[in-house]
């Protein structure tokens, strides 16, 4: 069903309608619509689950956690200082493998405190075991929540999924979506049914210490699954596409990137903002495409091999740093290049770091200087006379 | 990490790697035998989490859970939920326990949220006064003078300086159905106040004092004794709350703080300082008086 909506509220309709039992979360900027929406759903008697209000997002994370182990499907949202208060329960969660599924409305992380875009906090939980998706605007949002609960919940993985929606851009973004109906997502994702649970009629214990002769085996699994999960998105996302009648989910995208000899890779909103200028650009005869990650981890480095290795150069263009070093999806691209043996030529970008305002311009910018090698990360928009102060 | 358990066995299975002598493995056993096979517990990080889940062995025959340090009370909270969720709430206990610094310290805001919120929870505190899992540290719940590995003593201090954080009033404060503080030297007692408990609906609270061989410095075959000392000292009192109000105290004959202090290497030092043990006897008049303990 076609309808005009806001980011966070069609967020909250598709939860609802993947039917989780335990719901739990704590306010943040630019979250609370998310939640704010599915405590409604559920005071008009419209979803049947338990929303627990909690202390804290550490409690919240806690919360799923013992819904999940429990047998239940899970719903949590957060952002920012919040994922960063999870962090503890977030690898906790990947090491039960227990498959919580988890909307980070993307904000900036303090200090200086800022409740606007980018994607520093979930970065921060790249190495956790989670499966992290980014959506590129509203309809993708809905359509990774719904393939995140059946790829978090095949057997074959049993991971949990972080779903990275740019906060603002497009949580309090209107747009219109395809909304599906609820018997498709009932088509789609059968009843939640764990590999163990906390049942008292088959009591298990879960969470164990692992010593050394066995802690590094828990790793391995997590990591092995992993690489097994992108064959999973693919078939997922795949039969997902065929039932809704679009092409959607996925590992990665690429826009036209056959023939380029320049590629902007990038994850989230702005990613439709560089499509844009793809076509402005092609217009002109140049060629340039852009490469959408979806799926970052687990990362798909086949994927993003084939769809980089023709051309001449590459800028990843991130809206999250690595203080100290090169910015993060850039040090995993460069990496798997030199690895396997194409050698366009890479550069970072860092752009968009707390919600600063990103145009065609600097978009453009980035295009045209990506053929001249630099050192370091490049910062894009910086205001020098701020640098002097 | 899951390990299946034998559910035709004794709940607590012996085969755990607790030290000889603990408090807190004897009290452990009590609540699980008590609250029966259809219970979940969720279990804070600790030595009971330790000793009893060394993978890939178990010693618990009812679902249990271990999570994290802190968030025992919201894993159960989770637990709860679903239960609710799955219309099994009637039929199961849902049980969070941990030691002292896990409710206490870095678990309050986890304790008071799952309090606050109203869930149908017992929580058990294992209260034996330190850090023991990681060498004896003070915690929020260690006594008065106490000698810890964080709180020594020395030339400018005479061990824990500050007495005891109010746990059991702090738990009653959220007005839940039923609060109290049990001792493992009192097993009918803590047998008695684990159903009770388990009686009432919502969320309830349980305090209960588990001597530590190691960290007081005690022989292990006076778990025990001690235990019965503090409380018969009045520096532990036994007593129950109900919504709120007190409803029963354990009266006692007082015996003087001296008797429980000398058995343990902890109050070593407050033997010889005077000024110390007058400290540690306010402590347990002010008890006494406060709550009528003595017979």
């Amino acid at each position: 069903m076609k309808k005009f909506v806001e980011g966070s509220h069609a967020i909250a309709e598709v939860i609802a309608k993947c039917r989780p039992g335990v719901i739990s979360a704590y306010p943040i900027t630019p979250q609370t619509h998310i939640v704010e929406g599915l405590a409604k759903l559920i005071a008009d008697g419209e979803l049947e689950a338990e929303f627990i209000n909690v202390e804290s997002e550490h409690s919240a994370a806690s919360v799923v956690l013992g819904g999940s182990a429990a047998g239940v499907r899970t719903y949590t949202a957060t952002s920012s200082q919040g994922l960063l208060l999870m962090a503890e329960v977030i690898f906790n969660i990947a090491g039960m493998r227990l498959p919580v599924v988890l909307t980070c409305a993307n904000r900036a992380v303090s200090a200086p405190i800022n409740i606007w875009n980018d994607h520093q906090d979930s970065m921060t939980v790249r190495d956790s075991g989670w499966i992290h998706f980014y959506a590129e605007n509203i309809q993708e949002a809905i359509d990774l929540h719904i393939i995140a609960y059946k790829v978090a919940e095949d057997k074959r993985i049993s991971l949990p999924v972080l779903v990275g929606i740019d906060g603002y851009v497009l949580t309090h973004a209107f747009e219109v979506v395809d909304m599906p109906e609820q018997e498709l997502i009932d088509k789609f994702l059968p009843k939640f049914e764990p590999i163990v649970h906390l049942d008292p009629d088959n009591p298990v214990s879960m969470g164990l210490l692992g010593a050394p002769d066995v802690y590094i085996e828990t790793r391995y699994a997590i990591e092995k699954t992993m690489q097994d999960a992108l064959s999973v998105i693919e078939d997922v996302s795949e039969e997902y596409s065929n039932l809704v009648g679009r092409k959607t989910g996925g590992l990665v995208e690429g826009y036209r990137i056959e023939d380029a000899e320049k590629i902007i890779v990038a994850i989230g909103s702005i990613v439709g903002s560089i499509k844009d200028v793809v076509d402005e650009l092609r217009e002109k005869g140049e060629k340039v495409g852009v490469l959408k990650i979806v799926t970052y981890r687990p990362f798909p480095k086949e994927a993003v091999y084939e769809a980089l290795k023709n051309a001449k150069y590459v800028a990843v263009a991130e809206k999250a740093v690595s203080l100290g070093a090169d910015s993060p999806i850039f040090s995993e691209i460069a990496a798997l290049m030199y690895k396997k043996g194409a050698r366009p030529l890479i550069n970072s970008f860092t752009i968009g770091l707390g919600g600063r305002d990103i145009s065609p311009a600097q978009i453009k910018q980035i295009f045209a200087d990506m053929d001249k090698d630099e050192p370091n990360t490049r910062y894009i928009g910086l205001n020098e006379k701020l640098l002097e102060a | 990490m899951a390990v299946v358990a034998d559910p035709k066995q004794n709940l607590f299975a012996s085969g755990h790697t607790a030290c000889a002598g603990c408090g807190q493995a004897i009290a452990a056993k009590i609540v699980a035998t008590v609250s029966g096979k259809k219970t979940v517990i969720a279990n804070a990080t600790g030595c009971l989490e330790v000793f009893t889940t060394k993978a890939p062995q178990t010693a618990w025959r009812v679902a249990w859970v271990h999570s994290l340090f802190e968030n025992a009370a919201a894993v159960a909270s989770g637990v709860e939920a679903a239960m609710r969720y799955l219309g099994k709430i009637d039929e199961v206990n849902v049980i969070a326990q941990g030691g002292d610094g896990g409710t206490a310290d870095i678990g309050m805001g986890s304790l008071s949220g799952m309090l606050e919120r109203g869930h149908d929870i017992l929580y058990v505190c294992y209260d034996n006064e330190a850090y023991m899992n990681t060498g004896i540290q003070r915690s929020g719940l260690t006594p008065l003078d106490s000698n810890t590995t964080t709180s020594p003593v020395g030339k400018r201090s005479r061990g824990n300086p500050r007495p005891k954080k109010p746990l059991l009033e702090i738990a009653v404060a959220h007005n839940i159905s039923y609060a109290a503080s049990a001792s493992v030297a009192f097993l009918p007692d803590l047998k008695k106040k684990v159903e009770k408990a388990l009686s009432y609906k919502g969320p309830k609270f349980l305090q209960v004092h588990v001597p530590c061989p190691l960290g007081w410095r005690h022989d292990s075959s006076l778990t025990i004794e001690i235990a019965k000392l503090a409380v018969e000292t009045g520096l532990y009192p036994l007593v129950e709350y109900e919504y709120g109000k007190l409803i029963s105290v354990r009266k006692i004959k007082v015996k003087p703080v001296e008797e429980y202090l000398k058995l343990q290497g902890r109050f070593r030092h407050v033997l010889k300082d005077e000024e110390a043990l007058n400290q540690v006897r306010e402590v347990a008049k002010a008890n006494i008086e406060r709550y009528g303990l003595a017979l």
